[in-house]
């Protein structure tokens, strides 16, 4: 059990809570590199997603890649792409992209792909044009299916930059490095507490988000409990 | 291309303690969740109890798991029985998930005349639930299986030896080609175990009308974590 | 029982994540409060040797592989049968594999064995380390002759900056150190000899310092080169000092203490011959040797650690093969 207050030491330290470095600083950098890689993910793979969904066509193609992205192993995309492209934020921020197009890209597929065909087939009906099925009906019903794959992606990134963080990029897996190369333990138990919070917090916000797009006719899906 | 015709021996070594590393945990993580899973379908209690908890660990970063594991089991933090327990927890968090669904997918009327025929209580388990789950939980083992097989690498970073050994390696010794080779084997390890799995469900489900279920994407919304 | 029935198609978790705080750290405290038994046998463990072959362990790093190389080459030149198990990790684990025998021998460097063995010890000097190290070891261990080669940690600068602020030593750093930034492994901002040894030893604080974890590798030297970092904690045994024409700083305080290449041994488990073997080839071995095999071993075209090792020993006239 020292192990639990050797961490709540830590964690309780008001040194570790103010300056650079600190826990606060630290915990604004994870939120930053992760919003950033969860914009650019979200921009790549929300509009293929809508493509392929609604075209039908390449959906093969999207699912197989997905599967071969989601294998990629993070650590080894970034010590390829710091060792061609050197230091700085864009090997661990593209690495974390890489990680987090996959599940949004299938949900966003599965989301339009999903959609009854009748449903689609009484929008034309009523003379809706190709582009308007797409905004009006296919957007909306998919958009639930597709915001759970986004709160998945960003999930799995605030648990992965801990591991960006391996080379050089800050935020709160930098405890975790630092503190497994001189083996703190406390230190590293603590940001996993911090890393937990914050995904908490993510998730939190992101359902809330999930729920405010969900168009009310489908408020009571099951994706909801 | 040189590093790659000069270490054969060596990737496939490594490639065989990563296999081993990946399939391990997903055996012992299928045998913990599928009773789990059989318990906590249907319990008002226990449901959200053992989802809930299987989402959180998913937050754990498994770097951490790797290294804290060893104060807690005494172990020795390059073995690689951490790595073997740290992959099993991830496992458990995404099977009891898909496992407690699948049996939940079990049309009740189907148990119902199993009963009527008969059965008892066990053999009903075994001879229809746990068949009729098998489609919608080999997804949730395909997904744990591709998932591991990207974690395995991180324990490189405490020393333990894998694929992602070619990872920390290439990086110190300024070699890409050899960090690329790691990716690659990687991926192709995937691919080829998913594969195999998919084939392993078709024979396991073969008195199934083919798409009658579609596993496939029913699970793809659910990945793996880090 | 109840009939939940199943949710059609494709779908998002849908975990209900309201009371997850709270699980939160139960899950942490079951974590730390389960289980303390191991479940799983050690399963990673080579045949310790009894017969007379020796196996050569290694760390996790290229230099390592490559003494170890050596060590086995030069066994086997003494008719000694030997054996390697390479990149087995970390000073704890391989220091542990000699102790429960799943290896007999493993290259180490004299600083930072005495100072894991014995964490209070104020030895800095080649001399004074080895007067220490051989009583500290644990029962079973045991340390041969050291070698004249050696690889420690080192400050670090471009020729240009070195111009710039006349530095020779790290005592010129004090005055400039406020405006220095320096780059080195994330552990170096808490050990002994890091910045705590700069500011205790040479009054020196840097602006900042910026954590690379590639064990002093290229992307430590580009950072130095391209002008992120003014000074880099680098290991003297970097083929990049020589290569980007670097200045290596003097320690004339001893911050960073005497790390002699060395092999630790299993006691009394090291064949009749082994440790004359042993000790010619550390009489034979260089800093610059250590250099030019690094070298041999990094980057495009680079070579095994063991044909790398291979070729030093037919150069210097041992027959190992």
């Amino acid at each position: 059990m020292n192990l639990l207050s050797g961490m709540w030491q830590w964690l309780t330290d008001p040194t570790n809570w103010t300056g650079t470095g600190a826990i606060p600083a630290r915990m604004l950098e994870h939120v930053a590199y992760s919003g950033v890689v969860m914009l650019v993910a979200v921009l790549v793979a929300v509009p293929l997603g809508l493509l392929v969904g609604h075209t039908g066509r390449g959906a093969g193609v999207v699912i197989g890649v997905s599967g071969a992205l989601r294998a990629l192993p993070t650590l080894g995309l970034l010590t390829l792409f710091s060792l061609l492209m050197g230091l700085g934020l864009v090997p661990p921020l593209l690495a974390l992209v890489i990680l987090a197009v996959p599940p949004i890209l299938t949900a966003t597929y599965a989301g339009v792909a999903e959609v009854d065909p009748a449903v689609k087939d009484a929008a034309k009906a009523q003379g809706m044009t190709p582009g308007q099925v797409l905004g009006h009906v296919e957007v909306p019903l998919a958009l639930p299916v597709a915001m759970g794959g986004i709160r998945n992606a960003a999930l799995q990134v605030i648990a992965t930059a801990t591991v960006a963080a391996y080379i050089n990029l800050g935020g709160l897996g930098r405890y975790l490095i630092d503190g497994l190369a001189v083996r703190d333990y406390s230190r590293m138990l603590g940001s996993v507490l911090l890393v937990a919070v914050l995904a908490l917090a993510a998730d939190a916000v992101l359902a809330a988000l999930q729920r405010a797009v969900s168009s009310p006719g489908i408020r009571t899906s099951p994706t909801e409990k | 291309m040189t590093w790659l015709p000069e270490n054969l021996d060596l990737l496939l070594r490594l490639t065989g303690t990563h296999l081993f590393q990946s399939v391990l945990p997903v055996v012992l993580g299928l045998l913990i969740s599928v009773p789990l899973a059989r318990m906590a379908s249907g319990s008002r209690w226990l449901r959200p109890v053992t989802i809930n908890g299987a989402a959180l660990l998913y937050t754990i970063p498994s770097l951490t798991l790797f290294v804290v594991l060893p104060v807690i089991l005494g172990t020795r933090i390059t073995s690689i029985t951490n790595v073997i327990v740290a992959l099993t927890v991830y496992v458990i968090a995404i099977l009891v998930r898909s496992c407690t669904d699948a049996f939940e997918s079990v049309d009740p009327a189907v148990l119902q005349a199993a009963t009527a025929m008969g059965y008892t209580r066990t053999q009903r388990f075994w001879a229809v639930e746990l068949p009729l789950a098998v489609p919608v939980m080999l997804a949730g083992v395909r997904t744990a299986l591709v998932a591991n097989i990207s974690m395995v690498s991180v324990g490189a970073v405490i020393g333990v030896q894998s694929l992602g050994t070619l990872f920390t390696d290439g990086l110190r010794r300024s070699i890409a080609e050899e960090i690329l080779v790691g990716v690659v084997v990687t991926v192709v390890l995937a691919v080829l175990l998913d594969q195999v799995l998919r084939l392993a469900g078709l024979f396991l489900t073969r008195w199934q009308r083919p798409g009658r279920v579609d596993t496939r994407t029913r699970l793809a919304a659910t990945g793996g974590a880090a | 029982m109840t009939t939940t029935s199943p949710t059609p198609g494709p779908r998002a978790p849908r975990f209900s994540r309201r009371a997850l705080l709270p699980a939160a750290v139960a899950g942490v405290l079951v974590l730390s409060a389960c289980g303390s038994s191991d479940p799983l046998a050690e399963d990673d463990q080579s045949a310790g040797s009894d017969d007379g072959a020796v196996t050569v362990g290694s760390a996790d790093f290229p230099e390592s592989q490559i003494i170890a190389e050596l060590y086995a080459g030069v066994l086997r030149d003494a008719g000694v049968e030997a054996t390697t198990e390479p990149g087995i990790g970390a000073r704890e684990a391989y220091v542990s594999a000699v102790e429960d025998g799943s290896i007999d021998l493993v290259p180490d460097y004299t600083g930072n064995l005495l100072l894991y063995v014995d964490s209070e010890s104020k030895a800095a000097s080649a001399d004074e380390i080895m007067a220490e190290l051989p009583d500290a070891l644990p029962e079973g261990l045991t340390v041969l002759e050291p070698s004249e080669a050696e690889n420690k940690d080192a400050m670090v600068v471009t020729q240009d900056t070195a111009d710039e602020y006349s530095l020779t030593s790290i005592s010129d750093m004090a005055s400039v150190c406020g405006e220095l930034v320096i780059a080195g492994p994330p552990e170096f901002q808490e050990r002994a000899y890091g910045l705590p040894g700069l500011e205790s030893k040479y009054n020196c604080v840097p602006e900042s310092f910026e954590p690379i974890n590639d064990g002093g590798g290229s992307l430590t030297v580009d950072t130095l080169t391209r002008g992120d970092a003014d000074v880099a904690n680098i290991f003297t045994t970097t083929p990049a000092i020589e290569e980007q024409n670097l200045v290596v700083l003097e320690d004339p305080e001893n911050n960073f203490i005497a790390q002699q290449v060395i092999p630790l041994a299993a006691e009394d488990r090291l064949p009749e011959g082994s440790e004359d073997a042993l000790n010619e080839l550390s009489s034979k071995l260089t800093t610059e040797d250590l250099i030019e095999l690094n070298q041999a071993v990094s980057g495009d075209g680079a070579v095994s650690p063991q044909q790398a090792a291979q070729k030093w020993l037919e150069e210097n006239g041992y027959d190992a093969a």
